[in-house]
């Protein structure tokens, strides 16, 4: 008893200070500090290890010193355009992200669809599953020979492998969210009558949409991948042809920024439909 | 007597089961009563109220409401889950207007609807979180939103499956007062779950006790005749009102002891 009297004593004196109205500039930054320091110093070190590495005499690689020399013009200027096939990234970029954006789409829409048939019909479910799940683990690549054959040209084969990518796990993630609708909502549905469109819009439709935006996760980081490898077979412009492009003309330098551009446009892609994702669904895809 | 809610030789097996859950439950329920059900934890209660909300289907017997048989779910018998169970993706008057507008359009204009959805929310003393979604309120103020959107379908029997079981005792009394204000003044009839035995002497009119299942038996019933509107501080020492639940405890406790506690 007597050792714990000093407590609150202590605690009410600690209280009783007044409150400072904002918190000093200092303390402010520092959280974004702690966000924004520690990638960066991974980076610089990463950047000095390569410098160093490819620096030897017998290195391979260029180091990045030297891609900055090779590739400045890439690297600073994207949007420039010499006609044919050379032009700056932006314009390879944009080529292969309308590619994905028209081919996936077609996944969802296609997706979201097939999920909710098989979600919510035994019968599809029981006759569509073992299809899909033997035809998902095709590689994307192997579908172009195939797409080339049938469609006959460059583009709509491109866009059919991102199609035939990334509808498997949108088609899974949307019949798995239609078959896990809680109880309890089904119930209250039940309770207010709702039923036939009226539940199929208010209560099925958001109940599967956090696992719907899960599929569309993985989908659009699968379509990110196969368009490159498709691009660098069926060639015009886009990055994957780029890359390759580059490749036959030894020019590592300007592969490597490629690489760059790639990395960070699959990475905003990914948080982009994460955004919307929590924009559609309030975030409550947690609870 | 007044056959409201009318429960007849009910008995409810699930399939797979070889005994069934409940067994020739007989219960007469009056217009505007309040009604709690007690029982030990798994001994069948959320599956009678199941029943009567036509969740779940009897497998002998059946229940009749105001002279119909039950057959399926619907508005007129409104249900408190035992978690609530509010649309996370609508906000709390959404939750609400969804079951007006589902359960009051033929009878009610729009903006008649808009206004009884507020007057539900301000029953419960909600309107201050109307816009707010389930995730950003606490789990008294959900369930408080339940009560809300039951309430609003106007339904002729409230059922309530322990809509306070998951609360602390401060919140949990706090809502008791509410739905003992709410009963006063819409005089809707209550079935009410619990295993708490002093929120069943509170607010009930009669305690209905079930055996241990499985072939759970209504074991007794107990009259509270305590007068409205009740008062929990005057009645703790009030003499009926300990004898009532004295004689719950001893039901519970003594005569009927929880099977899984007895065998360990
Ligand atoms: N869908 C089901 N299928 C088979 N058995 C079930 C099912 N639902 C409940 N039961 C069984 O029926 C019995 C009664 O369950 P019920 O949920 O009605 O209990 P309860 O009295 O509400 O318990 P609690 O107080 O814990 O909520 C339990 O023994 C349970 O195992
Ligand atoms: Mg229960």
């Amino acid at each position: 008893m007597n050792m714990l009297a000093p407590k609150p004593a202590a605690a009410t004196a600690a209280l009783s200070r007044p409150l400072p109205a904002a918190l000093p500039r200092a303390a402010r930054l520092k959280p974004v500090l702690l966000q924004v320091l520690p990638p960066l110093l991974v980076l610089a070190a990463l950047v000095g290890l390569w410098e160093f590495a490819a620096s030897g005499p017998g290195a391979t690689l260029p180091p990045p010193s030297k891609v900055w020399e090779d590739a400045r013009d890439l690297i600073v200027d994207p949007f420039f355009d010499r006609g044919g096939l050379d032009k700056g990234l932006f314009w390879h970029l944009l080529a292969s992200l309308q590619r994905v954006a028209l081919g996936f789409a077609l996944a969802t829409v296609a997706g979201v669809a097939l999920g909710l048939l098989i979600g919510t019909s035994d019968f599809a479910m029981r006759g569509l599953d073992p299809l899909f799940q033997v035809l998902r683990t095709v590689p994307p690549l192997a579908w172009l020979p195939l797409s080339l054959a049938a469609f006959r040209e460059a583009q709509p084969s491109a866009i059919f492998v991102i199609f035939i990518t990334s509808i498997w796990p949108i088609i899974i993630n949307t019949a798995v969210g239609v078959r896990n609708v809680p109880q309890d909502y089904r119930n209250v549905a039940a309770v207010i009558r709702l039923r036939g469109p009226a539940y199929f819009w208010k209560i099925l439709l958001p109940a599967a949409a956090p696992y719907i935006f899960t599929g569309l996760k993985i989908g659009i980081g699968l379509s990110w991948l196969a368009i490159i490898a498709a691009e660098m077979l069926i060639g015009g412009v886009g990055i994957g042809f780029f890359i390759w492009d580059a490749w036959n003309s030894s020019n590592l330098s300007d592969i490597i920024v490629a690489l760059i551009y790639v990395g960070l446009v699959g990475f905003a892609l990914d948080r982009l439909v994460a955004l919307a994702g929590r924009l559609v669904t309030h975030g409550t895809a947690a609870s | 007597m007044d056959r409201f809610l009318d429960i007849s030789q009910l008995s409810v097996a699930f399939p797979r089961a070889p005994v069934p859950v409940l067994r020739e439950i007989d219960l007469t329920i009056r217009r505007g009563e309040y009604v709690a059900v007690i029982g030990h934890s798994g001994c069948g209660k959320s599956t009678l109220l199941n029943v009567i909300a036509g969740l779940l289907p009897a497998t002998a017997g059946g229940v009749v409401l105001e002279g119909r048989e039950v057959e399926g779910p619907g508005p007129d018998r409104a249900v408190v889950f035992q978690n609530h169970s509010l649309l996370p993706w609508l906000t709390c008057y959404q939750n609400v207007k969804l079951a007006v507008d589902q359960t009051l359009s033929r009878t009610m204009s729009r903006a008649a609807r808009h206004d009884w959805v507020l007057e539900n929310l301000a029953l419960v003393r909600m309107t201050h979180a109307k816009d707010k979604r389930p995730n950003e309120i606490s789990g008294g103020m959900k369930q408080r939103i339940g009560i809300a959107r039951a309430l609003a379908m106007r339904p002729k029997v409230l059922l309530l499956d322990e809509p306070f079981g998951a609360l602390d005792a401060l919140t949990r009394a706090h809502l008791q007062d509410q739905v003992m204000e709410i009963h006063a003044q819409r005089g809707t009839t209550v079935v009410m779950i619990t295993h708490d035995v002093d929120e069943a002497v509170l607010l009930a009119d009669r305690i209905v006790m079930l055996t241990n299942g499985p072939n759970a038996r209504i074991g007794e019933v107990l009259e509270v005749e305590l007068p409205r509107p009740r008062d929990r501080l005057a009645l703790a020492a009030d003499p009926r009102f300990v004898a009532a639940r004295s004689a719950v405890l001893e039901f519970l406790h003594a005569r009927h002891a929880n099977p899984a506690l007895a065998a360990a």
